[in-house]
């Protein structure tokens, strides 16, 4: 019982960068920009994070560095895509791939820096209950975070009148462009505010859950929340599940394989990817729910004056 | 306008199902992260100045798995190569390349070395055998020197650790420290050297507590810090409380210093890493081998040879052993360390049982190196079932 309590908190510690990068990515894509940079804002993101934590001291100033680094990247993507009306999968891509090099660029110094492995302090009384206790409330606070904000932006763009208006953005910036708004600004603000988010979840990785700066230590998490995006049909609370599926299974075939359990090794390491593909394409096989609920615009270029 | 709409509406969707159906495939087979940060970083390092071939000091170049920066396996052949080169003068240049991927990619970088000149190339990991002997093969004025392989040409000759005298030492630590009689690897790669790592530090805690357990995880992996980390999580979750890795990084002691647990340093001293849970670091010294392999095409005295040095050529040590650790263990490393130089005392000798408590070695029996060098079981005590080897 007591394995199984510590292999939900490994699970959703595992799946929580995802979950922040999905969820920034919801954002985006909701208001109609794709944004295949994702691979990129995160490794920025990381080693800026890392770099301003080595020099505070606070780790909390380093996640805020790695949001505010990947935000500032979004602008210029989102500047490109929306003002310039460039390809947005071609940007993107661009973004993904001098973010890989200027990463490993700037993080070179880094490679033998230090920060120290600091504890999660848990949730006071919370996390003194039975099993529940050290399954749920021993996270960092950023898993929290990540579950508010899942519920926050289902709220957002299914109660509030912003949401209605991002999802006008995406679905229809013709339409939105005649009630009055400025298209190219809310994408921009949602481009910016979904990057900061992607960012966040990069940072975690370097500053929170392998206290270190190294090349490419993103290792495809990126790449992870974009499928989740669309195979959790941009819906936030679908994208969290999807993510504490991925870090769960992440973490049970490293369970399997601690237990001795007799199966090829390569098999467990593909289960992961495999499990969440599968689960995630049943769940979303209705070829009308994604219909209804991809933003009709996405990766489309808006020109206001045609 | 509303059929351009639809029409519009479903190429790019059709695009954007096809690349992130191929990114998850490209993650999920482990290629992307390694593809992606070699190109870049091959090319930073890639360019010494090409210098005319003729006069001027020895040219010697170093391929490296994993970046310098790593704290571990790279770290530590590159403390080496500074040390080699400054040993000589200015009679000797080393240049190296880093994150040099075990693939076709090798094979064109440890080219370019020959042909800028290099007239002793290391290649620096298991992987590069292949391709190092294809080279060889192609440029026989060039001598190659392969690390942890075990095929040689006319040119090329290996060399080796013996880490699993490290292994053991640290395995003594452990089985003294443990108090959940469970200590957990985090393994990199199913071939023997690591799977004799594995088994030489149970071994090592076995001969401090004879009841001791060992739990093991493989990442597949020389060098992924998030996965070390997910890995290490796991076997803490089991109840393991002291964690080794034959993987390159400080994530693991990383790891068990968040958990307040104990964990050793691996390849270099790691224990600014973990200051608490850090017991004590088994380092490999590569400058001894790289002094007398640059010596010996110095003086023309360079022939083919397999050599495997450890604890008594000063290749192998235990170092930084924790105040934590008892003063009767400590004398134990001293005694085993002397045994080692003297060649008195030899880790692999029998009684020595597999996991399935068939006798691999008989009472007073002494491992063969051909045994060790081929190593395909786990010794009794090891969990798991090992994966099969390439």
């Amino acid at each position: 019982m007591n394995e199984l309590a510590l292999l939900i908190a490994s699970a959703i510690a595992s799946g929580t960068p995802l979950a922040l990068a999905a969820l920034g990515l919801i954002i985006n894509e909701r208001a109609g920009v794709i944004n295949l940079g994702a691979e990129g804002l995160m490794l920025v993101a990381a080693i800026a994070g890392f770099a301003c934590a080595v020099a505070t001291k606070s780790l909390v100033l380093g996640l805020l560095a790695g949001a505010l680094a990947a935000a500032l990247l979004s602008a210029v993507l989102g500047a490109m895509v929306i003002w310039l009306n460039t390809n947005q999968y071609a940007s993107g891509l661009a973004v993904s791939l001098f973010g890989a090099g200027f990463s490993a660029f700037v993080g070179i110094g880094y490679t033998q820096e230090n920060l120290g492995a600091h504890a999660s302090p848990g949730i006071p009384g919370l996390s003194q209950i039975p099993f529940v206790g050290p399954a749920l409330f021993t996270q960092h606070p950023l898993a929290y975070l990540a579950l508010a904000l899942a519920l926050a932006e289902g709220w957002f763009f299914f109660r509030s009148k912003p949401g209605l208006v991002l999802r006008a953005v995406g679905e229809s910036p013709e339409a939105a462009q005649s009630l009055g708004y400025d298209v190219r600004v809310i994408r921009l603000a949602a481009v910016v505010s979904g990057g900061a988010l992607v960012g966040l979840a990069g940072a975690y990785v370097s500053v929170v859950a392998t206290p270190l700066w190294v090349e490419g230590m993103i290792a495809g998490k990126g790449w992870i929340a974009l499928a989740l995006t669309t195979f959790a049909t941009w819906r936030p609370g679908r994208a969290l599940w999807g993510a504490y599926l991925f870090g769960g299974v992440t973490m049970l075939q490293l369970h399997l394989q601690g237990r001795g359990v007799n199966l090829p090794v390569e098999l467990l390491t593909a289960l992961p990817y495999l499990s969440t593909v599968l689960v995630l394409v049943l769940i979303s096989r209705n070829p009308r729910w994604i219909a209804a609920n991809m933003p009709a615009s996405l990766g489309k270029p808006f020109y206001p004056g045609a | 306008m509303p059929t351009s709409h639809l029409r519009l509406q479903s190429r790019p969707n059709c695009a954007r199902f096809a690349l992130v159906l191929a990114a998850l495939a490209a993650s999920g087979c482990d290629k992307k992260p390694s593809g992606e940060a070699a190109p870049s970083a091959a090319v930073a390092a890639a360019a010494p100045s090409a210098a005319p071939k003729e006069a001027g000091p020895l040219k010697v170049a170093f391929a490296y798995v994993g970046p310098v920066g790593d704290a571990g396996w790279t770290f530590a052949h590159d403390k080496a190569r500074q040390e080699a080169e400054a040993s000589f003068g200015g009679k000797v240049k080393t240049s190296f390349v880093e994150n040099v991927p075990e693939a076709a990619d090798a094979e064109r970088v440890i080219r370019d070395m020959a042909d800028q000149g290099n007239t002793l190339i290391f290649g620096t990991t298991f992987g590069y055998m292949e391709p190092m002997l294809k080279v060889a093969a192609d440029v026989k004025n060039v001598k190659f020197e392969h690390a942890t392989g075990y095929k040689t040409a006319d040119n090329m000759r290996t060399y080796d650790s013996r880490t699993f005298e490290g292994a053991y030492l640290a395995g003594v630590v452990a089985g003294s420290m443990t108090k959940t009689k469970t200590l957990g690897v985090v393994a990199s790669i199913p071939i023997p050297e690591v799977i004799r790592n594995i088994d030489s530090f149970t071994l090592g805690a076995q001969s401090m507590n004879p009841d001791v357990k060992t739990k093991v995880v493989w990442v597949n992996k020389w060098f992924d810090p998030p996965k070390e980390t997910e890995s290490a999580q796991a076997l803490l979750d089991q109840g393991a409380d002291v964690l080794m890795q034959n993987t390159d990084s400080s994530a693991v002691l990383q790891t068990a210093e968040k958990a307040g647990k104990m964990a050793f340093g691996w390849d270099s001293d790691m224990s600014k890493f973990g200051p608490h849970a850090h017991l004590a670091s088994a380092i490999v010294n590569w400058a001894p081998y790289y002094k007398k392999a640059i010596k010996d095409v110095l003086d023309g005295s360079w022939k083919v040879e397999q050599t495997w040095w450890g604890v008594k050529e000063g290749a192998i040590d235990l170092v930084h052993i924790s105040d934590q650790v008892p003063a009767a263990t400590k004398a134990k490393i001293d005694e085993i360390k002397k045994g080692l130089s003297d060649g008195s005392f030899s880790i692999w000798k029998g009684s020595i049982k597999d996991q399935a408590g068939k006798e691999q070695l008989k009472a007073g029996e002494t491992a063969e190196v051909k045994m060790l060098l081929g190593i395909n079981f786990y010794v009794k005590g090891v969990e798991g079932k090992l994966p099969s080897s390439k």
